[in-house]
């Protein structure tokens, strides 16, 4: 019995201190340190991005005085309405061409970059950031200057040609090409610094020995380059269409969804439904309905991705 | 040790005298005994027009002992609407917030109601318009008490000499400053012919056909001239009437005479028209005329505001109320209701007008003939009609008499002017009043 005791007291003792030795060996580790350090910021976007993200599912669940719960009644409506079909391709048209575009042109010119000498090349490299680092909202109102439907300066630049006045911003297909055009131009240089990056990572060797093998420029950026950039190809474009679906600011101020909603995205249209028009369920699930469509997209890019890092 | 003791006596003496002291010395108030008040007030287009609402504010809470503080918030990019959105939603922030017209309906629930402020007001001030009853009432429940800052008539503002010019309409005559309008001729048959000579002489009118209030309140009172509703007041969807076919058709037409960029116009695209002297009238209130006072001085001597064109049905005029709600979650509602009292005076209302150089409308029948409606030029007289003195037209708003929150979306989303601009571009009549009607269908859902 006393030595059951004396065993029970022992190994009673040897749990505390494993225990003690067990937490002590956790915080120890490089891993729950690495937790605890990131943990303000973990609670941060949980705040800032979590909250707000359950809070608009929750939104979208309620009816129009928000004292009801209607289930997805309010994604069952939207799928009867004409504009949000009309909204839901025009936010495709606009996300998919503005992020081929940026794509295009920063892969161009960061070729073009990347072949300028060491020396010229920051100064270039900092004025090709520039449309990136304004505020967009500042950077756009510039260019509704530009576009203005009266006193436009494009058209009295084309005008001394004799060419126009281009109705830019009223009529549909100019104000689609000019929100496609701004963005294009805000973005570029997002993806042109990204493929820069990957450029300078390209080992020369690769090139010397496509050189040898006779590959000519062509060749050179198929065989080599591309493979070499696919991975960071992939992120940008994920990245890029995610914040794109997402735009507001650029057709807010350019077009605020006119002509006749024929430039309205989501950002816009869940703006107008949800705000202007005191419908914030709908204006919610306006908004939310981009989550499956980036979810889907982010799937195939992140998994092509992922198989690419495996092969590697 | 000495101890002095209490006898019953001076006990008994010593309280009595106490109590008489506390009972007859006078009531000392702190500086701010009554209080906080916190309120967030439009942000007034006209410079100096902020500082009359601030000294109104102050001069109360000096006799009244509160401690106020004030923000203005600007109506650009709808930043107002969405402090109200935000503070509906968090049920906390001012005590009083300015509210654009569809507001007190879109929060009637959370609004507190204000009776006992503005059933005084209207004894004192006059009867307030029906668009004032129709956007700030519900169940014989005044949601929030109309307010003189930022309510406007949009109005025609026209070029004297344009007008005079290429369409052979002399507005000064039509609308003699000090007396009342000889408008009966003023029509939209004459309107449109005044309309497509001014476009064939180089200066169309500057009406927009964009999304934005300005636009849809042009359409709305055009529409109204017809005795067209899409939504009527019991709710029930009238968009394919005989009445709805004619403003439409009638819309067509105008459309063929206004700036061919006018579907992207926004707010300040007509403002920017009439200043740059491209164009012989525009629907607005004297903000753009003020604007060229300063800039374009030549400009603003041409300018008379005066009335809308009668239509089939009547004249109606678009008008835009602000309203000053209080949120029931306020925490100082006696000392809010005792401030709005205040703001509602005949003097403080004339300091308003004054502060806003006339652009500021109250809602009550007796402040239409101030005198700073009457003095303000160049040229003088130039805002005298736009008041609606006379009592000339009916003042009412687009989408109404649908109930409000119906109305609201018609309005926000620019269904109005949505339909004539399908129309006008080619679309077929039919195709386009069933578009109309699915839009309002869905507007329908509570």
């Amino acid at each position: 019995m006393a030595d059951v005791v004396v065993e029970h007291g022992r190994v009673a003792g040897t749990t505390a201190a494993r225990k003690g030795r067990g937490l002590h060996n956790a915080l120890r580790r490089k891993s729950t340190m690495a937790f605890f350090l990131t943990l303000p910021l973990i609670l941060l976007i949980a705040l800032l991005v979590l909250y707000p993200a359950l809070f608009s599912v929750h939104l979208a669940t309620l009816n129009k005085s928000m004292q009801k719960y209607v289930g997805f009644g309010n994604f069952t409506f939207l799928f009867k309405r004409e504009t949000f079909w009309m909204v839901v391709k025009q936010s495709c048209i606009f996300a998919i061409t503005a992020v081929f575009f940026k794509a295009l042109i920063g892969f161009i010119v960061a070729h073009f970059v990347h072949n300028i000498p060491a020396k010229g090349q920051r100064k270039w490299r900092g004025m090709l950031l520039v449309p990136w680092v304004i505020p967009p909202a500042m950077s756009t109102l510039a260019w509704l200057w530009l576009f203005d439907p009266s006193y436009s300066a494009f058209n009295y630049t084309l005008s001394l040609f004799g060419i126009g006045p281009v109705n830019w911003l009223g009529d549909a297909a100019w104000a689609r090409f000019s929100v496609i055009l701004v963005n294009v131009w805000y973005g570029a240089p997002f993806f042109l610094i990204m493929y820069l990056a990957a450029l300078k990572s390209v080992p020369d060797q690769l090139y010397e020995a496509a050189a040898i093998d006779g590959a000519n420029w062509w060749q050179k950026i198929w065989y080599v380059t591309l493979p070499m950039m696919r991975n960071i190809i992939a992120i940008t474009t994920l990245f890029s269409l995610i914040v794109t679906f997402a735009n507001f600011d650029i057709v807010r101020i350019l077009t605020s969804g006119g002509p006749l909603d024929q430039t309205q995205i989501f950002a816009t249209y869940a703006f107008r439904v949800g705000i202007e028009s005191n419908d914030i369920p709908l204006g919610a699930s306006v908004s939310l309905f981009m989550v499956p469509i980036l979810a889907v997209a982010a799937i195939f890019i992140l998994r092509d991705v992922s198989k690419r890092g495996n092969e590697s | 040790m000495s101890r002095k003791t209490l006898t019953r006596r001076q006990f008994v003496a010593a309280t009595a005298m106490s109590s008489a002291a506390l009972i007859t010395a006078p009531y000392v108030r702190g500086a701010y005994a009554a209080g906080k008040l916190s309120i967030g007030f439009w942000d007034h287009w006209v410079p100096g027009a902020n500082d009359s609402s601030r000294a109104l504010v102050n001069e109360w809470a000096a006799k009244e002992k509160v401690e106020v503080s004030i923000d203005y918030i600007t109506s650009n990019n709808k930043k107002i609407e969405l402090t109200v959105a935000a503070e509906a939603q968090a049920k906390s922030g001012h005590d009083i917030l300015q509210m654009y017209t569809w507001w007190p309906h879109a929060y009637a629930e959370q609004l507190e109601p204000v009776n006992d402020v503005v059933e005084p007001a209207i004894k004192q001030n006059g009867d307030v318009n029906g668009t004032v009853k129709y956007l700030g009432q519900a169940g014989g429940k005044w949601l929030a008490v109309p307010a003189t800052p930022g309510s406007q008539i949009k109005g025609p503002c026209s070029r004297i000499d344009l007008m005079k010019k290429h369409a052979g309409i002399d507005v000064q005559e039509l609308y003699p400053a000090g007396a009342p309008p000889k408008a009966d001729n003023w029509n939209m048959d004459t309107f449109l012919k005044a309309a497509e000579a001014c476009q064939k002489a180089g200066f169309p009118f500057g009406i927009g056909l964009g999304e934005t209030t300005d636009s849809v309140d042009t359409a709305g009172a055009i529409f109204q001239s017809f005795g067209a509703e899409l939504v009527n007041a019991k709710g029930d969807l009238t968009v394919k009437t005989d009445q709805v076919r004619q403003a439409l058709e009638y819309y067509k037409k105008l459309i063929a005479f206004l700036p061919p960029d006018a579907p992207s116009w926004d707010d300040a695209s007509n403002n920017k028209w009439l200043i740059s002297g491209r164009g012989a009238l525009i629907m607005n209130p004297p903000s753009a005329w003020a604007v060229a006072k300063r800039d374009a001085p030549q400009v603003a001597e041409q300018c008379w505001t005066h009335g809308f064109p009668a239509g089939p049905k009547g004249r109606f005029a678009p008008f835009l109320p602000y309203f000053w709600g209080l949120w029931n979650f306020s925490k100082n509602k006696e000392a809010a209701k005792s401030l709005l009292t205040y703001l509602s005076q005949p003097s403080s209302i004339e300091k308003f007008v004054a502060a806003s150089g006339g652009y500021d409308l109250p809602a009550y029948a007796n402040m239409t003939t101030l005198k700073t409606w009457v003095e303000e030029g160049p040229p003088k007289g130039t805002l005298y009609h736009y008041p609606n003195p006379y009592n000339h037209q009916t003042l009412s708003i687009a989408a109404s008499p649908a109930p409000p929150k119906i109305a609201q979306q018609i309005y926000a989303q620019a269904t109005l002017t949505k339909m004539a601009l399908r129309f006008a571009q080619g679309e077929k009549m039919e195709t386009a009043l069933t578009w109309a009607e699915g839009e309002c269908e869905g507007f329908l859902r509570t």
